[in-house]
């Protein structure tokens, strides 16, 4: 009897110790990652200024000097924010909405239906959804706003806000369809209607879990590659007419220089490493994504619980 | 990029089928240990089609001989004839200077051979009335110092720029014959990931100018005629024009070995600039050397 609770205490503690290994491990992973991309990058700045990377408005690697080459995160990074703002704008309010039809709205029959084929979006591959975007969406938006090419950030947007629906609507469905019924209900019963309900109840309970959707959203649609090289048109360039013309051109993306350059640079030369510093940033952003997205969790789960 | 891979795939599946037929027809190799003997073929990527259709014939002719090719650009195969990842390097341009000088260092003895010639055709869209262009008013469209198609005799039409990815050796070519060496391409000029998005882009949009390789030009474009200044001929980008020397915009492409080619990567080379191998050439559009 005693020796089988040993055994067993034994046993927990083994188990213990390899969850936490487990646990430690993703973040020793996670910091050899960025340690290693940091070590392949820094080396440019002993060949190329750190000041011109971060200033220098063109990206132009093959560039002969003295003229070239150019390394200019600005147009990248730009262009990045561009399709992903743009991605956000279009897809939150459709996909919450959906979610929150899914969640409260839509019948039984209904539901069974939608929730499937929403997230049988998710696993379209993303070249099929770029072919789909170059061949149908480019020609649509430039007959749409009377553009010179589809090619551009808008295009870029359309198609990532599609990508990022998916994952939205489901995990906002799921914190949706978490909130306790009893709320519902203590709701009616106090004579608010169905939809003061849901706005003023269900979706303010629901929301850390929404805000966790948008961030996963945003992840998805900020790292997407494929899709934005064969839709976006890939011109680095810099805003010089306004929001709405820049957004109706076509722009660079970190991830579509990567994407389009990585396989084929010479290894440890200046391209190579200003590759990997567009990594590097492209780290720093998703990092900082999650760490502002924790912290807007956990204080709206705290007063939550007040 | 995937495409790529794809054909990789296939080219490695035909490998496989040809090395499952000939298992039991064991051949003697001469004074070899018996293996199949192997040829790695690697570079550029406007090669790599030719290149596998090389393959594939040589293979049919040589059963006892497995050749690997795969792309990569002409930067990855010169690099790869460097490090001895390669028996036979593509590429779309000549070596560099300084390329050659750093394989003396490392003892390699770099030698060239002209295998093909490819010429880069200017396309436009097919309702665009200009039909003609020098090589100066394509410098100053692809440097952004001509916007409108009015400014070379067309409408009143603004020009969208397509170009290769800077990776790739036409996009080099292209640089340095027509811009010059160290000018920068206008920022607006868009940079598509495959010839394929060049031709689509190009036939959607009304003001779209691209060039691409003379075997990709379809009926859904409109190649230009070329004139290498304002006093010559406007030329045809045609196998005939890139053979008398007349087309402005060609150039030849190579096979590089490290150091003089011997056994099997000799009979590629031997076989490949023969008639057979230029059949070949001609068949998927590019130009047959002299």
């Amino acid at each position: 009897m005693k020796r089988s609770i040993r055994r067993g205490e034994r046993a927990e503690s083994v188990i213990e110790a390899a969850i936490r290994v487990s646990g430690v491990a993703s973040i020793v992973l996670v910091l050899l990652i960025f340690v290693f991309v940091l070590r392949e990058g820094l080396p440019l700045f002993r060949e190329y200024s750190f000041v011109k990377f971060l200033t220098e408005r063109g990206w132009q690697p093959t560039l002969s000097p003295p003229t070239g080459p150019w390394f200019g995160l600005l147009p990248n990074l730009w262009g990045s924010f561009l399709v992903t703002a743009g991605a956000v704008v279009l897809a939150v309010p459709l996909a919450v909405g959906a979610a929150v039809c899914l969640a409260e709205v839509a019948p039984r029959g209904l539901r069974d239906l939608l929730k499937p084929s929403i997230e049988l979006l998710a696993t379209v591959p993303s070249v099929a959804i770029g072919f789909v975007g170059a061949a149908a969406i480019n020609p649509l938006v430039k007959d749409l706003f009377n553009l010179d090419t589809g090619k551009s950030a808008l295009a870029g947007s359309i198609m990532l806000a599609f990508m990022a629906i998916p994952t939205i609507v489901t995990i906002s469905d799921d914190a949706l369809s978490a909130v306790p019924k009893t709320f519902r209900d203590g709701s009616l019963a106090l004579g608010a209607t169905k939809w003061q309900g849901i706005s003023r109840v269900v979706f303010p309970a629901a929301g850390p879990g929404i805000i966790a959707a948008i961030m996963l959203g945003i992840g998805r649609a900020i790292g997407e590659t494929m899709v934005v090289i064969m839709v976006t048109g890939n011109a680095g360039v810099l805003p010089d007419k306004g929001l709405w013309h820049a957004f109706t051109h076509s722009v660079r993306t970190i991830t579509g220089t990567i994407g389009a350059e990585a396989l084929e640079v010479g290894y440890g030369d200046a391209h190579y490493r200003a590759l990997f510093m567009l990594g590097v940033v492209l780290f720093l952003i998703t990092f900082a994504l999650n760490f502002v997205a924790d912290l807007a969790l956990n204080r709206r789960g705290r007063r939550a619980l007040q | 990029m995937r495409a790529k891979s794809i054909r990789f795939l296939a080219v490695a599946a035909t490998a496989a089928v040809v090395l499952a037929g000939c298992s039991s027809s064991k051949q003697d190799g001469g004074a070899g240990s018996g293996d199949k003997r192997t040829l790695i073929v690697k570079g550029s990527d406007t090669m790599v089609q030719l290149a596998q259709a090389w393959a594939e014939e040589f293979m049919k002719k040589h059963p006892d001989i497995m050749v690997t090719v795969t792309g990569g650009g002409s930067n990855t195969g010169i690099a790869a004839l460097m490090n001895n990842g390669t028996d036979i390097c593509n590429s779309s341009r000549a070596i560099k200077e300084e390329e050659l000088a750093s394989a003396k260092q490392k003892g390699i003895d770099v030698q060239e051979f002209v295998v093909a010639q490819d010429a880069l055709s200017v396309v436009v869209h097919p309702d665009n009335p200009i039909s003609e262009l020098t090589l100066a008013q394509l410098k100053d469209i692809y440097t952004g110092k001509i916007t409108n198609w009015s400014a070379v005799g067309g409408p009143d039409q603004r020009i969208v720029l397509n170009s290769r990815e800077t990776s790739s050796g036409t996009y080099v070519f292209f640089q340095e014959h027509v811009l010059g060496k160290g000018v920068p391409f206008a920022d607006n000029t868009m940079l598509q990931p495959a010839t394929s998005q060049i031709v689509q882009t190009v036939a959607q949009d009304k003001g779209g100018i691209g060039y691409v390789g003379l075997g990709y030009v379809t009926d859904k474009v409109k190649s230009l005629r070329l004139k290498k200044d304002d006093a010559s001929p406007a030329v045809e980008g045609t196998i005939e024009n890139v053979l008398n020397g007349a087309y402005p915009l060609a150039r030849p492409l190579y096979e590089y070995t490290a150091g003089a080619p011997s056994g099997v990567a000799q009979q590629w080379l031997d076989w490949v600039r023969g008639p057979e191998g230029q059949e070949i050439v001609k068949r998927l559009d590019f130009v047959p050397i002299k």
